[in-house]
């Protein structure tokens, strides 16, 4: 077969898929946390003074911590699904660096520093490292599932990017289960919950998403 | 050679359905891809017979990826970006490791030199290797130059369902293409 005479088959073939890469990522995440919003209510269920702790800049600051990555994640995953990324996810990534930064340093000067300690250890840490990564397993499965069509650069890397956006997603969800908020605890044990996710992510890529 | 067009601008109105622009910017970029495709298999010292593989690969790919072009964007960076991807994974896979930079003559894009030179013998293999059917269409198509409708009459198949196993066709042949036989 001529590569003209391939160039017929290609204009006659007008499938297209049904929506922009940015929709089709959020959708994946959205249905993947329904699912592990599904084990969050019978297995965890948010804490018991959820009203009361709305009122504490602690618990407001850590649900603007995980909103934030959320956002800075979901640019990074469909900037690195497409076969040139574009570089603007990086600001995603610097404002929750701001974000983070400023709210470790309120932290410091609000809290006596002989209780850092206890705030950085918490009290349920090993919940924490266990039900992030088990609440990510959906989205990142649902994401790995519809960036098979997308064309990434670096399909290690994508992987890895859509781990990040399933464990933000998992902490977004964990964060109305959890009983500590000093960021202290909160940039301590939730990036380390995540990093088993994205290390799984970037495997699963390196093999789901070439092309 | 006329002078250059602007490819988004095609691609833009290709996926408006305008099939003729399409058409333009395919036979426009395998020239491209002739170019870059023959200087990497060069500067990897591998022979040239490679090449046309490496064309019909590279456009597949282009053809199943397009949605991930970002339409505020220019088009031509893309396109280099699945050329390079698609060249060393070829160079790859027959063991060359060494990086190639496809940057060099990318601005002549759109000033395509050699015609095509005979025809890929894998490709006609590949599509040996399709269901009946499927085979069936694509030649239908690509050989006899038939209508996606003039295959459906001849095969007794509604349109639609000839663009269906058409476009299953072309994801297979990138498949078939991306294990790479040789």
């Amino acid at each position: 077969m001529k590569t003209e005479q391939l160039v017929a088959s290609l204009v006659a073939d007008r499938a297209r898929s049904s929506a922009p890469l940015g929709r089709s990522v959020v959708r994946a995440v959205a249905l993947g946390s329904l699912v592990s919003l599904a084990i969050f209510a019978v297995e965890f269920g948010p804490r018991v003074d959820l009203a009361a702790a709305f009122a504490t800049w602690r618990f407001d600051l850590k649900l603007v911590l995980v909103l934030v990555a959320l956002f800075a994640a979901s640019g990074a995953c469909i900037a690195l699904a497409r076969p040139l990324a574009s570089r603007s996810w990086r600001r995603g990534v610097a404002a929750l660096a701001l974000v983070a930064l400023s709210g470790l340093a309120i932290e410091l000067i609000m809290a006596p520093s002989g209780t850092w300690g206890t705030r950085l250890v918490g009290s349920n840490a090993l919940v924490c490292l266990t039900a992030i990564p088990l609440f990510a397993l959906a989205p990142l499965a649902g994401l790995l599932l519809a960036l098979r069509r997308a064309a990434p650069a670096s399909p290690a890397l994508a992987g890895a990017a859509s781990g990040a956006l399933a464990a933000a997603a998992a902490a977004t969800l964990y964060a109305f289960h959890c009983f500590d908020d000093s960021p202290l605890f909160v940039l301590t044990w939730y990036p380390l919950a995540a990093v088993p996710v994205i290390l799984l992510g970037a495997l699963l890529g390196h093999r789901l998403l070439r092309w | 050679m006329a002078e250059p067009e602007d490819l988004s601008a095609l691609m833009r109105a290709a996926r408006k359905g305008d099939d003729e622009a399409y058409r333009r910017l395919l036979v426009l970029v395998a020239a491209w891809l002739r170019l870059v495709a023959s200087r990497g298999l060069a500067a990897a010292g591998r022979p040239r017979a490679d090449c046309e593989d490496i064309v019909q690969e590279t456009l597949l790919a282009m053809h199943l990826k397009r949605d991930t072009w970002d339409e505020t964007q220019p088009l031509q960076p893309w396109l280099r970006a699945i050329a390079r991807h698609k060249l060393v994974d070829h160079l790859r896979r027959r063991g060359f490791t060494d990086h190639i930079d496809i940057d060099d003559h990318a601005e002549t894009l759109a000033a395509p030199e050699a015609a095509e030179e005979g025809s890929a013998l894998d490709a006609r293999q590949m599509l040996a290797g399709l269901p009946d059917r499927q085979r069936r269409i694509v030649e239908g198509i690509s050989i006899e130059g038939q209508s996606a409708r003039e295959v459906g009459v001849r095969l007794g198949l509604s349109e639609g369902a000839v663009r269906v196993a058409l476009h299953r066709a072309l994801r297979s042949l990138a498949h078939a293409y991306r294990k790479g036989r040789t």
